[in-house]
């Protein structure tokens, strides 16, 4: 069978994609329409439950919740990009290195990602905050920084047992150099495992930024972000407690998504990874 | 076995310095001054160089380095700006809170996940190992910090049963204290035994293929005495592993919980330090932290050794 029939038979990944689709969609859709301006403040509508005019309601300043939700959708998907772009490009680029050249090089770098994993995104945005301040930046930064020992490990895994199969030993046997043989075997062979690692930390991008925002350390105002509503709408409990359920549903709707996009990929990428399982 | 602990106590004792000289770097990599960021922009000159020279800053990096280490080691680890109260003092009040938390989280991870994962184990594609899937793959999307706020509205704003954050003290209210971290641990818990949940699943599914639990069968035991008495054991080295792992996201996760339910704990003094600008509290309460990661992974290493005879002879 090929692939996008093999695709659409996965239903995690069928129900996955979908999610993933309508948070793509959603933040495309922020950039030419939301239901009213998201930054527009009415304060005397300030509370509403969901209506006609308003269908999930307004906030504590008024702001339309769904176009809120719809703006903060941007954030979500800018930050998990930037971070596994980060985790992706020198991660990689050390995973494909430790299995390249091996012996002191390869100890150093598995030694490297032993000791970030002492660092968990959390705590290292806490210390950059503590330093350069609060903002958006400092978080993709540190979320990226945490990504880096993730793709070495699973590249340096990925690569190691690509290197002892037949085909590099004879294209090496044809005098192939290291980094050609890196290039055109290698990362081609490993390029299903990445993919499905960079979905899973594309979620817990999402989340940590969310866990981050609510803080007051990721995103700053007046930039709507579904962690910093997650506050507003704890503070807005006893009023309008349906203010602190929205933000968290759309968090789960994409993080789930991603995830079952990414257990889906791993089956119909790599069929012995999903064998492992 | 003597040389494979030796020689994971090396790395754990290196991995240690080298956080200490990361977090120290950072710390120090400020832009501008250490004791300008704590003052604020508005203070003045002399006020800046009277702080500078209290806290050591006039002195060379090494110099401070190793005051820093040697404080680290006796427990004199300087006075808190914000609070005027010394940095290890703070810390061990703030443990009596985030400690326990841990623990009753971590406990509850592992009860429920091995339960949940074993159950689904032994019932291997049937509805309830699809409930209890279903139920994890939710459970992982969730955000712990979100989770606490539903459960606040559930058991605090709408039944009453739990307050909605603060904590009376171990001294004053010890019941009292301990239902304020009911909710937290929870919280903290949900995601955790999901994640772990799944983990011990695998892991029993990948034992029972094993030639020696076809041989318990043919030899007469049942489904049940070959899972406790041969698949559990062989189980448990990956779920270990994981476990370790799991210890860092829940002490960071107690950052977040912490903040959700107003408890005075390692996690809320971190975060009110950040806005004080106290970085003698953030710089040592990071490390307390990291090397608390540390030192689990270390452990969860020679526990392995203790459980796998085979890694013994791989380590010697």
């Amino acid at each position: 069978m090929n692939f996008p029939n093999r695709a659409l038979r996965h239903k995690s990944f069928v129900v996955g994609g979908v999610l993933v689709a309508l948070l793509v969609a959603t933040a495309l859709l922020s950039f030419v329409w939301t239901p009213y301006p998201a930054a527009d403040l009415d304060i005397p509508n300030k509370l509403r439950p969901p209506s006609a005019a308003h269908w999930l309601g307004t906030d504590s300043l008024g702001r339309d919740i769904v176009s809120l939700l719809i703006v903060g959708s941007r954030n979500s998907i800018a930050v998990g990009l930037i971070a596994v772009g980060i985790g992706l490009a020198f991660g990689v680029a050390l995973g494909l290195l430790a299995a390249a050249r091996r012996g002191w090089v390869e100890e150093l770098v598995m030694r490297f990602s032993d000791f970030a994993y002492a660092f968990p995104a959390l705590l290292s945005a806490i210390m950059l905050t503590a330093v350069y301040g609060p903002g958006l930046t400092t978080a993709i930064v540190a979320i990226g920084i945490f990504n880096v020992p993730v793709f070495a490990r699973v590249t340096r895994a990925a690569a190691g047992g690509v290197w002892s199969r037949e085909f590099v030993l004879a294209a090496r046997a044809c005098g192939k150099g290291a980094w050609s043989i890196t290039w055109r075997h290698v990362l081609p062979n490993i390029a299903a495992a990445l993919i499905v690692q960079a979905t899973i930390q594309f979620a817990i991008a999402i989340l940590a930024e969310a866990a981050l925002s609510y803080l007051g350390l990721g995103t700053q105002p007046p930039m709507p972000s579904w962690g910093r509503m997650l506050n507003e709408g704890q503070n807005m409990m006893y009023q309008s407690w349906l203010l602190a359920v929205w933000p968290g549903l759309a968090i789960v709707l994409s993080v789930l998504g991603l995830n079952l996009m990414g257990d889906g990929l791993r089956d119909l990428l790599d069929p012995r990874l999903a064998r492992q399982r | 076995m003597g040389l494979f602990l030796l020689k994971r106590f090396a790395t754990f004792v290196a991995t240690l310095l080298a956080a200490s000289v990361v977090i120290f770097a950072v710390q120090g990599a400020l832009p501008g001054n250490a004791a300008q960021v704590m003052l604020g922009e508005s203070a003045t000159p002399e006020a800046v160089a009277a702080l500078s020279k209290k806290l050591g800053l006039d002195q060379p990096a090494p110099v401070r380095y190793g005051h820093w280490l040697r404080g680290l080691a006796t427990g004199e680890m300087g006075t808190s700006v914000a609070y005027e109260t010394p940095v290890a003092e703070l810390i061990g009040e703030r443990l009596a809170v985030t400690a326990p938390l841990a623990a009753m989280a971590m406990t509850l991870t592992t009860v429920v996940a091995l339960a949940l994962g074993v159950y689904a184990a032994a019932h291997h594609n049937r509805l309830g190992d699809v409930g209890v899937m279903t139920l994890s793959q939710i459970g992982i999307a969730i955000p712990n910090f979100w989770f606490a706020i539903l459960l606040i509205l559930v058991f605090a704003v709408k039944l009453q049963w739990f307050s909605a954050g603060g904590f009376p003290g171990w001294a004053d209210e010890p019941w009292q204290s301990f239902k304020a971290l009911v909710l937290p641990a929870v919280a903290l818990a949900v995601v955790q035994a999901a994640i772990l949940a799944r983990i011990t699943r695998s892991a029993v599914l990948d034992v029972l293929r094993e030639d020696f639990v076809r041989t318990a069968r043919a030899k007469g035991l049942n489904r049940r005495q070959v899972l406790w008495r041969h698949v559990l054991r062989n189980a448990f080295v990956p779920v270990l592993t994981v476990m370790g792992l799991q210890f860092a996201n829940l002490l960071t996760g107690t950052v977040v919980v912490e903040n959700v339910f107003s408890l005075p704990g390692l996690g809320r003094l971190i975060f009110q330090a950040i806005s004080n600008r106290d970085i003698l509290v953030v710089q040592n309460v990071v490390m307390l932290l990291a090397a608390a990661v540390i030192v689990i992974n270390f452990i969860v290493d020679v526990l392995y050794a203790v459980i796998d005879p085979r890694l013994k002879v791989h380590g010697a």
